[in-house]
Formats: C-alpha cells, structure tokens, sequence
C-alpha cells in the first residue's frame, strides 16, 4: 500500500514530572484522515504538539516519512515542519494583519515569489475556503466560522503535504461543520494531503475519518485503533464503545457482559 | 542546493489557434520554485482577437502542479469569463477540476470587497476633527459614569471586592516604592547640583536646601511620582482590562449582574487616589535625601544646617500643595488607564494600542493638568 508518512514511535509525553501518555506507537499513511480522539484532558491536544514540534517528547521519536523530528537538528526540523500547516483551535490568525498579509506571511517567508504571486496566491486560498472578496479584512472583523476558515487557508498556504487540525468544528454551527468537513475531505482528495484532526466530534469522526486512535486518561495510553466505523462495529472496550456511542449504550454495555 | 535546482525547474505555456478554439498547452513542472511563463501576451491576446470563441487546455507534458498554476488558471479563466469565451476546463486532471470547483463553489459575497479609497487632505483632517469630539464625548461620558459609581460607593451601593482594591493597593504602592525611591533620589540629586553651581557663584550653597526642600514638595516630588505611575500602573490598568474585553471577562460579569465600572474601575481609581499622597510624601522626602547627599558630600554644609534650611524654608502649605495636586494626578493616571482599557477592541494589537494611549493620554493630563493648578497657586498667592 502506500508509504507511511507519519510514524510515532514509542512516544511518551510528559510535562515535567508529570505523565500524559505512555507508550504510543502509531503510523499514519499518506492520505489518510487520520483522527486523534479520547475524553477531554487525555492528551490529545498535547500529542498534537509534539507532532508539530512544540513540545519535545519525554522519549520517543516522530518520523516524518524516513526523517526524525526530533533527534535532528534545528535546521532539519524547520525543513520538515515547513511541509506541515497546523490549523489551531481558534484560527490563531494575526491579529494585527488582514487575511490576506496572514497567508501571505509564510509564503513571503519561505518562497522568493514577487508580492504580486503571492497576493493571487493569498487570493486563491481564500477562494479554496469560500471567502473571496475578504482579503483586506481583519480577523476582529470576521465571524468565529469564518476565522476558522481563514486560519485553514492560512495553514495551507505552502502547500503543506501534512495538515494538523485542532478541534476544528469546536464552536461551529453543525451545518458549518458539516461544510468544514466536506472542505477538509475534498482538499485531501485534490491536495493528495495527509490530514491528522484531533477532534471529539463524533459526527465528523464517522462522516471523514478513516484511521484513528482512542487515548485514555487513566490508562494513560492507547487503547484502540482503527477505523472509525469499524471500531464502533468491533470494539469490545466499554471505554471505547461509550465514546463511540456518547455513553447511550452504557446499560446495553453491561448487559452484554 | 536549492539554487541549482530552481534554475532547473521548468515550465511553459504553448499556445495554438485552431479556428475558433485556442488551445492552451501546459508544459513542464508548474510549482512554486519554478519562473512561470508571463501571462500577461495570452490574456491580452484572448482579449484582443474577437475570433475566439473557446479556450481550451492540453496537459499531455504537465509535470508537477501546485498553488502556482491554480492561480494562473484562474487568472485565465476569470479573464475567459469576462470576455464570453466558453473555458473548457474538463481536459485537465481531476485534482485541478476539484480545486477549481472549490474555488467557484461559494461565489463572492457582494459588497464584500473593499475598495482602496483615496481621501484628499480636506476629507483626512474632517475626519480628524470627528474623531476628537467622538473621544471628548468618550471621556466626558466615561467621567460621568466614573461619578456615578462614586455616588453609589458613597451610598453604599457599589459592589465591588475588596480584596481586589487591598490587591489594587498593594500592587500600585508598596511595589512602586524601590522604582520611585531610585528615581527621586536621582532628581534630588539633579536639582542639588544645578542649583549648587549657580548657588555657588554667590557663595550661597546653603540655600540648595531651600531649592531643593520647595522644588521637590511644589513640583517634581509629584510630578515624577506621577509619570511613572503613569508608565507602571496606568499602562496595567489598560492593558489588564483590554485583556478582559479580549476574552469576554467584561461581558461574563455584565451578564452576572455587576456593573464592571463598580466591579473594575471603582477599586483601580480608589486605590491610585489612595496611594498617591503617600508615595508623593514619600518621594518629597527620597528626593531631599537626594539633595542633602550632594550638599554635605560637596559643598562643605553639616547635616544639621541642611535639615535646618530645610525645615525652616518648607512650610506645611507647600507639602499641602504638592500633595493635592498628586492625588489629582493619580486620578488623571486611573482615568485615563482604565478609560482605554474599557474602550479597548478586541485583538492583541488593540491591548497594545490600549496601553500605548493610557501613558500617552495620562502624561498629557497630567502636564496639563500640573500647569493649570501651578498657575492657579501663583494666582492665589499660597
């Protein structure tokens, strides 16, 4: 099948003293809509920083295709952490800057194309996201949603292979969610991009996942993997199950036992 | 490295007229490091002939794409549209047609776009004068309202915490004193000595007590405790309460009930009015330290003939004076921080422009407001 294109080895992750998680061991292939999910405060969110290199593993490593993440140096990290876009939870656009100059910043950066490029470039994700005509506005100036949609442009300004997602329909209407989630599979489907999205929105783990895994907070690790669909259909975990479920099958749970 | 590679990277566009149809051939690798082809002769060439009537795309010797030829195809295509061509997107790969139908999905909401406008010098300084009455109005309608809050404090209706005015205290005075005691020392110091070499002139180096012990009380004991308190807790007043704006904090505690003027700004500007008296009789005193150093270290006076000069020459109205106007000061500075702390928008260079114009708008208060009391006690005679 097709390569792996994120691998995460042996990881454990703590802050301090203090352990999240222990022991994840997890690959995820190119093209995958990769779901990270649990309860609130299992790590999730912690896990998603030490894939973006915020946060250094206690032990552990992450291989983007055949190169570490964090064994390498500072310059060799920058390198593959240019071919990743993060979309956080609340945009994280610039405040100080229009959308535009937003998704014009790293493209600016990191490419040597003229300020006319990259203004159509800045134009064009927009337009991806639904949003043209809003180049020239502040972020104060535009609704949560629309922010969101704003910061995802702005993740995918460098045509980034990997796009990491936080919580992306927190805070939305469900309708906008559902079109958040039509968005990310048709980019992955045009892009050819990989998407990792830490979520606990069951509707959008079932409607676009096709690989995840659970963490557990009090296990704190792993404890199933998979498929979405096809863990709600096998999962013998009542953790795992009553996730899935939204805790309605806890009697029937019992009741199987 | 990577400069050889760019140098490599090639694309180009061919481009044959059959009859009515021009087909556009896509030729190489089209991503962001490559040097496109301009397109500037296509589009004025498909805006020039009338006889085209289609445009169509060949993609057999199309290498790698990105972001790069999605946005030149849409320049193209958005150029077809305007002149009625009929742009046949089907022949090219079914990544780019995704993309493309993404980008068309959600037309442009109309009047969103924002025009460039040009404003000539008459409309820029119109709009200057609107502006300051707009914050005239601001500040008068926020000094009522502090008012008002006073009233209901006098009342006993204000509800407020008062561990938070104990916290406010604690926070704008006895942390200020190691900062106000280095500065007051040092214009001590500075008034000795620029007085002491014209006094010396005259043989008169006794008097530095005089110039000193007056200057400091009248005028520069308050006047630099106000300045940095304007520096140091008027820029926290606002940059604490655009924080809370930021992050609804103020709305939370409308919806709960609580008046944030009582809540937030009621305790800020009691505490500065309370603490201000004191660190001004406490700078008073920092900077005739200061001026006794210099004196008895340079000018050959005892202890005892300074402290004397200086008793007998600072009378309990100057201290008075001194002190009064401090307390107006630390109104202006509490005033003023929490004034643009409330007005404060909602983003992270708002909190900074916030606390930018709470020193700013502070310090000229406060110089204003210094003059006209100055001038007020020279009218009196006190």
């Amino acid at each position: 099948m097709s390569k792996p294109c994120l691998t995460i080895e042996n990881m454990t992750m703590a802050y301090g003293d203090f352990i999240i998680q222990r022991d994840l061991d997890f690959t995820i292939e190119r093209g995958d809509i990769f779901i990270i999910m649990g309860g609130s405060g299992c790590g999730k969110s912690t896990l998603l920083m030490h894939l973006i290199g915020l946060h250094a593993p206690l032990k552990g490593e992450v291989w983007y295709g055949q190169e570490r993440l964090w064994q390498s140096d500072a310059a060799t990290r920058q390198a593959i952490l240019k071919r990743t876009g993060v979309l956080f939870q609340s945009g994280a656009l610039l405040s100080s800057m229009t959308l535009a100059e937003n998704i014009a910043l790293p493209l600016a950066e990191h490419t040597q194309l003229g300020a006319r490029r990259i203004r159509e470039l800045a134009s064009y994700k927009l337009a991806l996201v639904g949003l043209s005509g809003f180049e020239d506005y502040y972020p104060s100036e535009i609704s949560g949603g629309m922010q969101k949609r704003a910061g995802l442009a702005r993740a995918m300004a460098l045509d980034p292979e990997i796009l990491f997602f936080d919580e992306p329909s927190a805070g939305l209407d469900p309708v906008s969610a559902k079109l958040l989630d039509d968005l990310i599979r048709s980019l992955r489907d045009h892009l050819g991009a990989t998407i990792v999205m830490v979520t606990h929105e069951l509707a959008s783990i079932f409607a676009i996942g096709t690989n995840s895994i659970f963490l557990d907070a009090d296990s704190k690790t792993m404890i199933a993997q998979g498929n979405p669909k096809q863990l709600l259909a096998t999962t013998v975990d009542p953790k795992v199950l009553r996730f899935l479920t939204r805790g309605d099958t806890d009697n029937t749970v019992d009741a199987s036992y | 490295m990577t400069q050889s590679y760019v140098n490599e990277v090639l694309c180009k566009l061919d481009v044959t007229l059959h009859q009515e149809t021009l087909e556009v051939s896509l030729v190489g690798d089209w991503v962001l490091e490559a040097k496109t082809p301009c397109l500037n002769a296509l589009l004025t060439q498909m805006q020039a002939s009338s006889g085209i009537k289609q445009v169509v795309f060949s993609t057999q010797s199309l290498g790698r794409w990105d972001s790069l030829l999605m946005t030149d195809l849409i320049r193209l295509i958005d150029c077809g549209q305007r002149q009625a061509l009929i742009v046949n997107t089907s022949t090219l790969p079914a990544g780019i047609q995704g993309l493309l139908s993404l980008v068309y999905a959600v037309p442009e909401r109309v009047g969103a776009r924002r025009q460039l406008t040009h404003r000539s010098f008459f409309e820029v300084v119109g709009y200057m004068g609107l502006r300051c009455v707009k914050e005239a109005n601001a500040l008068v309608t926020f000094t009522g309202e502090v008012a008002l809050s006073f009233w209901a404090l006098i009342r006993g209706k204000a509800r407020f915490r008062w561990v938070d005015l104990a916290l406010n205290i604690q926070e704008c005075g006895p942390s200020a004193l190691p900062i106000i005691t280095l500065i007051s020392l040092l214009v001590g110091l500075i008034l000795a000595f620029v007085g002491a070499l014209q006094l010396a002139l005259f043989g008169a180096q006794i008097y530095i007590a005089n110039l000193v012990g007056l200057g400091m009380t009248r005028e520069m004991g308050g006047l630099m405790a106000a300045i940095i308190m304007s520096g140091r807790t008027g820029a926290a007043y606002a940059a604490q309460l655009g924080t809370m704006q930021v992050n609804s904090e103020i709305d939370a505690l409308k919806t709960m009930g609580f008046a944030p003027m009582e809540f937030l700004v009621l305790p800020r500007i009691l505490a500065l009015v309370m603490v201000m008296p004191l660190l001004c009789l406490y700078a008073d005193l920092m900077g005739m330290i200061g001026g006794s150093l210099v004196t008895v270290g340079f000018f050959d006076v005892s202890w005892l003939e300074y402290l004397n000069r200086t008793a007998s020459s600072v009378h309990l109205m100057d201290l008075t004076i001194g002190i009064i106007k401090c307390a107006v000061f630390g109104v202006l500075i509490a005033l003023s921080g929490c004034l643009r702390g409330m007005q404060c928008g909602r983003s992270a260079s708002a909190v900074g422009e916030a606390a930018t114009s709470a020193v700013v708008t502070g310090i000229v208060f406060i110089v204003i407001a210094d003059s006209l009391m100055t001038l007020m006690c020279n009218r009196l005679g006190v």
